[in-house]
């Protein structure tokens, strides 16, 4: 790290106040152990990890910034590209598919006129098909801006879900 | 078929809860669980809960014998490898001077098991006792809970559930009096399947890309900051209490020789009612089934993979002849893994299924062995051409060929998980690979 404090930073002071509470859990010399919660701290606020976001989230750990590169491009809930104000993932592994998953992200696809990893021209939504999410029992089961988990998906619930969505959507 | 005419037919015939039916057989991690409410620290305590902690530091018992009474119970972890839990807690060095550390696994994302997701968020303190315990008996004072990142409300809640425990004096300094202190933190993934290998994980708690580690050295040598450390399953942990509070036989009696306790079955696919169910280990398939309403739409049961998607496949007469226990699913030819048993009827076809199998292997590789990371994909693609029509006649040999030399070259356990489905799906269903090659279509009418 440099001497010289950083005069510009990114993210605002209760950002930094959730990722000083991250650094906390970790002993001293291991700050690095918060990199992934900074990372996810920082693209709730940023809206995705930019270079700029990476550059940030190593500074202000001590980490070279390749290292935090590496792990926001490994870990798949990171974006590293800017999503739609309403990214949602829907499961389709084969427990899911077994009930309707993937019909849940094809009627999504038709419904919004777009494939998976695309966004609507309105910049409002954007489709992921997702690996395991952990909750088959629920299947269909979609997640929302990597945090909000719908469980039983089908098509009235995925009409309203996107209603209620765009309702809440802040103007471009 | 269109895409508008299905809809989610469970949402209106049950609550959202998937083990809250009241359909468990002596539960003893779900027991008493049956609102989303239910999950604080009161409610934990009426459930006879921190009951186990409070005997070992009151009574004070040594962590021999925390250590020997695990033993006596003949608990596995409930992972997927099925270790014996107190082998490993003996593994830890009992002199070592200086920082050891303690890692709950809740990094719970192999296809089909949903079963840690409804023990943190409806049942935290169970697993905070547990590793309390744990920490008492290998002498250790930090713990993290690591969960898996697509189940954020659960990590918040997690997180709330430390808040109350450390207020009660179940966590932090001198706990309840003694001089016994544990500081316990949850760790939020960011999706990445291979994290739930207990190596990758580390990497992963140190700030870094889950790639897996080399073994040895082994975890209870080199692990956490290159500290001892002990890596158990959610579950595993969950099973503590009752264990310390019942004793080690009674556990044992619970399930059958070698295989003690419950375990969390997470039933998906084709039955009436998916959800998890605690059973007695060795509970016949069939009342497993039974427990999940049957099968869907009152079809015939085809196919089930047992224990999670990367264990094989087997036929319906086998499985309606098999126990749920670590053993008996082995000797049946497959492995109990981590408890999540995927039914598939009669409507489905092999090649299909395994190709959303073959694709989530490839997909989750993490790139590090080049036998997983270019195998991975070669047998995705060849199971997609097969899927559609133009598959060759010497492409299920060669599937066969690539399984085999991905199982047992790589660091990790991934590669077996992504070789052992295509060997098993070849080995059960080959004249359903062999008629999609020669037809170019499905011998099964309706597929998933």
């Amino acid at each position: 790290m440099s001497a010289v404090p950083n005069p510009k930073r990114l993210l605002s002071d209760s950002a930094y106040a959730l990722i000083d509470r991250e650094v906390a859990k970790y002993p001293s010399d291991q700050k690095q152990s918060a990199v992934m919660a900074a990372l996810a701290i920082a693209q709730d606020e940023a809206g995705w990890v930019s270079p700029e976001v990476i550059d940030d989230v190593g500074s202000y750990l001590g980490m070279p910034a390749i290292a935090v590169h590496e792990v926001a491009t490994f870990y798949n809930m990171y974006d590293t590209t800017r999503p739609g104000q309403f990214k949602l993932a829907v499961c389709t592994c084969l427990p899911c598919a077994l009930r309707d998953g993937a019909k849940a992200g094809e009627y999504l696809k038709q419904k919004l006129g777009i494939d998976y990893n695309e966004t609507t021209a309105d910049g409002l939504f954007t489709l992921k098909e997702s690996e395991c999410l952990g909750a088959c029992g629920d299947a269909p089961v979609l997640l929302v801006n990597n945090k909000r988990m719908c469980s039983f998906m089908g098509a009235e619930k995925l009409d309203a879900l996107i209603d209620e969505l765009k309702s809440s959507a802040r103007s471009q | 078929m269109g895409a508008s005419d299905f809809r989610a037919s469970l949402a209106d015939v049950r609550s959202m809860e998937t083990c809250f039916h009241g359909r468990h057989i002596q539960p003893q991690i779900y027991a008493g669980l049956n609102s989303p409410d239910g999950w604080h620290l009161k409610d934990y305590e009426a459930r006879d809960g921190y009951k186990a902690l409070r005997k070992i530091l009151q009574e004070g018992l040594t962590p021999e014998q925390v250590i020997a009474e695990v033993k006596a119970s003949g608990l596995r972890g409930r992972g997927g490898a099925g270790f014996p839990s107190g082998l490993k807690w003996s593994f830890m060095p009992r002199q070592f001077q200086g920082a050891k550390y303690l890692v709950c696994n809740s990094d719970e994302g192999e296809p089909g098991t949903f079963k840690d997701r409804d023990i943190l968020r409806y049942n935290p303190h169970i697993v905070i006792e547990g590793m309390a315990i744990a920490a008492y008996a290998m002498g250790v004072q930090t713990g993290y809970n690591y969960i898996h990142g697509e189940i954020f409300d659960v990590y918040k809640r997690f997180e709330e559930a430390l808040e109350e425990a450390r207020a009660a004096g179940y966590l932090g300094d001198k706990i309840l009096g003694s001089d016994f202190s544990f500081q316990l933190h949850a760790f939020h993934g960011y999706g990445a399947y291979i994290c739930g290998e207990e190596t990758a994980l580390l990497e992963s708690l140190e700030g870094k890309k889950g790639q897996p580690r080399f073994k040895p050295p082994f975890p209870a040598s080199f692990g956490l900051y290159g500290k001892p450390t002990t890596i158990n399953n959610t579950e595993t942990f969950a099973a503590v209490p009752w264990i310390i509070r019942n004793g080690g036989q009674p556990y044992l009696e619970v399930g059958k020789p070698n295989n003690g306790g419950t375990k969390i079955f997470s039933v998906s696919g084709d039955v009436a009612l998916p959800g998890n169910y605690e059973v007695p280990l060795g509970t016949p398939f069939a009342k497993l089934l039974e427990l999940a309403g049957g099968m869907r739409d009152g079809r015939k049961l085809k196919m089930v993979i047992p224990g999670g998607s990367s264990m094989p496949v087997l036929p319906a007469d086998i499985m309606m002849q098999t126990d749920m226990d670590y053993d008996s699913i082995v000797k049946a030819g497959s492995m109990l893994g981590s408890g999540a048993v995927i039914v598939m009827d009669e409507t489905r076809c092999a090649v299909k299924s395994l190709l959303r199998l073959s694709y989530f292997y490839y997909e989750e590789s993490c790139g590090q062995c080049t036998p997983c990371r270019e195998g991975t994909g070669w047998l995705y693609r060849m199971v997609n051409r097969i899927e559609h029509g133009q598959g060759r006649p010497e492409d299920l040999d060669r599937l066969n060929q690539i399984a085999e030399n991905i199982q047992g070259r790589t660091i990790c356990a991934l590669g077996d998980a992504a070789a052992m489905p295509v060997r098993a799906f070849l080995k059960h269903y080959w004249d359903e690979f062999a008629y999609h090659v020669e037809h170019k279509t499905c011998m099964v009418p309706a597929y998933v």
